[in-house]
């Protein structure tokens, strides 16, 4: 099917997926659905012309992410990522679609609770999210149950502290206490040696 | 040339310290060239020795039973052995070692000999690398044997005898008369085979270093790696030695010897960095292809 | 799991099922044992003196080989140094695809726990003497990943150092000024380092075991 605009591309998309309709907006504000039950938590963001963001529930987006493959040509995941936003508190997971026919990114972004945060697993539909997923659990604690070789380690061997990307781990502390800090250490970061010369009673 | 049995050893032992030293020298000097050929100084002419005074002083040797340890045993037992029954000058009351008639045949056994007891040792060692370094190396000697007995047996047939000194006598009165110009077919078989058996490219798969890391030696350290350095040397030598003998008329004295060897090795090396490895399978096809029947038609043509 | 899953992890087991049946080592159990890891500590081995280990650290000088395990970084400037422009040939270093032939360790670059835990399997496997080679900031002082979860912040509380070469990477002519440094050592008779390891063993085996908490191998790998 010809879309000419990713606007166009969205709207067909958010009607399929029967989230809601949008109301009207520009390209650079940010519009939310105007009806259906998940009405605070879809969102769209559209940010050049061949890129942009949409925000859905957590049990809808593998059903979205499965529409976008099938029937809206974005066959290619670019990356599964998160990120922490400890003042909100959740985490924000996000999936990068790219489509080769049109050359647009599309990006699904999910929200989920940081304490016990659980997703369903892609690995069907791309087998490298595989991977992606061992990493976010590794890394950030989220869990995606049935995703192959997701409770062994992946980078970090004999790992028993808090998962190391969340925001509340203090990395430099662990350092610190872990590993032997050889002294004397000094910087010549710029950044310091400015301050340090223009405000130096501070 | 009746010498009584202590000079005789003592003339042995002389001659297999010529050869040790040239062996690690012309390994040297060739690593030398070719590193000068690729525009780098390369390593110095003393750096086997070194290798080898560094190997034997390690403090700490770690072994896995008896079988191990004779492993480089057997290998040197091998090499010496094949180096003590091939006259090295030709009709030299110092050089000749302990030559009689039949020697050929115990020469090719030696030949296999060493790497039979390397298989067991290597095996013993426990690391699955030597074991299929193992593998890969009695096969292709499996493989290359096969042109290079047809054409000892040529050799053999034409002369009419099995002692190496006799074969090399053969060859005496002029360049016309080498086993190379009389037989060119068994020559060229044999010389095939000889790429085989020296393990360099395109039949270095299974020593080479970044294939399995070097295939049977892997476990071998300290003492016994020194061994087996050793016996390189003294391999090499053989080799070449029998090679001049059988196919190149001999040497009369020991200019002409360094340089018929010299000559010799340096095909395989010449061949060596031209070409790419191939795999087992492949040299397998390869020996008994086209060298065995270039060693079928070389026996044919001795017999009619 | 698929099919196709399942099928490669019994392809894996039977993989090293037959791994296993091969290796011999002292402390294997046969059928019915449990299992024993051998438990030898290192020993404190004596140079000789005089004039004969004068002579024999000058063969050992002249003659260094390499291990031929990229740790880190560093290794992406050792390959030129064996190409013919800098050539360490000429110095007598040659590079060697097994610990047990090896006698000099070259950590190039940060070192990851993970990665530490087979510096050390690889360290203890090579024979008396043998010596390492730090390169970079991140063996001497945890450099740029000073204030990372994941990487050591000094090399030689975990193993003994000879030589450090400063740099990120250090460049292939400080490489071989690190080599010709290593040199004068052993010349002098001050690279004893394994000799060091087996004399504060427990102090580094304490070091390690801090921080590889998943400990499944031999204390000592002999």
């Amino acid at each position: 099917m010809k879309y000419e605009k990713i606007e166009e591309l969205l709207s067909a998309m958010w009607e399929k997926t029967g989230l809601g309709r949008l109301g009207t907006g520009t390209a650079d504000s940010p519009e939310t659905a105007v009806t259906g039950a998940a009405a605070a938590a879809v969102h769209q963001q559209i940010q050049s012309s061949d890129l942009a963001f949409v925000k859905v529930p957590a049990d809808r987006g593998r059903h979205l992410i499965m529409d976008l493959r099938d029937h809206f040509g974005f066959t290619h995941l670019v990356f599964l990522t998160a990120s922490d936003y400890i003042e909100s508190g959740v985490f924000t997971l996000t999936y990068m679609l790219h489509s080769y026919t049109r050359h647009w990114d599309i990006g699904v972004q999910i929200d989920l609770p940081r304490e016990g945060s659980t997703m369903e697993s892609i690995h069907d539909l791309w087998a490298q999210a595989a991977t992606y997923q061992r990493e976010l659990r590794e890394m950030f604690g989220i869990d995606f149950p049935g995703s192959p070789r997701i409770d062994e380690p992946f980078i970090l061997e004999g790992w028993d502290d808090v998962p190391p990307m969340r925001r509340e781990f203090d990395t430099k502390e662990y350092s610190e206490r872990t590993f032997f800090p050889r002294p004397g250490r000094s910087t010549n970061d710029p950044a310091g040696y400015m301050r340090q010369k223009l405000y130096p009673k501070e | 040339m009746e010498v009584n049995l202590p000079l005789k050893i003592a003339y042995a032992a002389l001659s297999l310290f010529i050869a040790l030293n040239y062996g690690l020298l012309l390994t040297s000097t060739v690593a030398r060239i070719r590193a000068r050929v690729q525009g780098r100084i390369g390593i110095r002419i003393f750096q086997p020795y070194l290798d080898i005074i560094k190997n034997n002083a390690k403090r700490t040797s770690i072994t896995h039973g008896v079988m191990f340890y004779l492993g480089p045993v057997f290998r040197i037992a091998g090499g010496v052995g094949t180096f003590l029954f091939i006259p090295m000058i030709y009709d030299s009351v110092m050089f000749s070692n302990f030559s009689f008639s039949g020697d050929v045949l115990l020469v090719v056994y030696f030949i296999f000999f060493g790497q039979l007891g390397m298989a067991l040792g290597a095996g013993e060692g426990g690391h699955p690398y030597s074991a299929i370094g193992v593998s890969r190396g009695l096969a292709q000697m499996t493989a290359f044997e096969v042109p290079f007995t047809l054409s000892i047996i040529a050799l053999a047939v034409q002369y009419n005898t099995l002692s190496i000194s006799e074969i090399v006598s053969a060859q005496q009165g002029g360049i016309m008369s080498w086993s190379l110009f009389t037989n060119p077919l068994a020559t060229a078989a044999a010389i095939i085979a000889f790429l085989g058996m020296s393990m360099h490219n395109p039949f270095s798969v299974v020593m080479a270093p970044q294939e399995i890391p070097i295939g049977p030696p892997t476990e071998y350290h300290s003492n016994y790696l020194g061994m087996l350095q050793t016996n390189r040397a003294i391999f090499n030598a053989a080799k070449l030695l029998l090679y001049m003998n059988l196919f190149f008329g001999g040497a009369v004295n020991l200019p002409i010897m360094i340089v018929k060897t010299f000559l010799l090795y340096m095909i395989n090396v010449v061949v060596g960095v031209s070409f790419p490895r191939f795999r087992v399978e492949q040299s397998i096809r390869f020996f008994l292809g086209i060298p065995t029947v270039i060693g079928l038609l070389g026996l044919l043509t001795v017999i009619w | 799991m698929s099919e196709h899953e399942t099928n490669r992890q019994l392809e894996q087991d039977s993989v090293r099922e037959v791994m296993e049946a091969m290796m011999t080592y002292p402390g294997k159990a046969d059928a019915g044992d449990t299992v024993l890891f051998c438990d030898a500590r290192p020993k404190v081995e004596k140079p000789y003196r005089g004039i004969i280990e004068k002579f024999l650290n000058w063969a050992r000088a002249n003659s260094l080989w390499v291990l031929g395990f990229g740790t880190g970084c560093g290794a992406i400037e050792l390959r030129p140094l064996m190409t013919s422009r800098y050539d360490a040939s000429r110095f007598g270093v040659a590079g060697r695809p097994t610990p047990r032939q090896a006698s000099v360790f070259i950590i190039g670059g940060y070192a990851s726990v993970k990665t530490l835990k087979r510096i050390i399997r690889s360290y203890e496997q090579m024979q008396n003497p043998k010596f390492v080679i730090g390169l970079g900031s991140c063996t001497i002082n945890g450099g740029m990943y000073w204030d990372s979860y994941n990487t050591i912040n000094r090399l030689d509380h975990y193993i003994p150092v000879d030589v450090y070469v400063t740099g990120c990477m250090p460049r292939p002519e400080a490489i071989l000024a690190g080599f010709v440094k290593l040199q004068e050592l052993i010349r002098a008779g001050k690279a004893e380092k394994a000799n060091e390891y087996a004399e504060n063993f427990d102090w580094y085996k304490a070091n390690q075991k801090k921080i590889i908490k998943n400990w499944d191998m031999p204390d000592y790998s002999w």
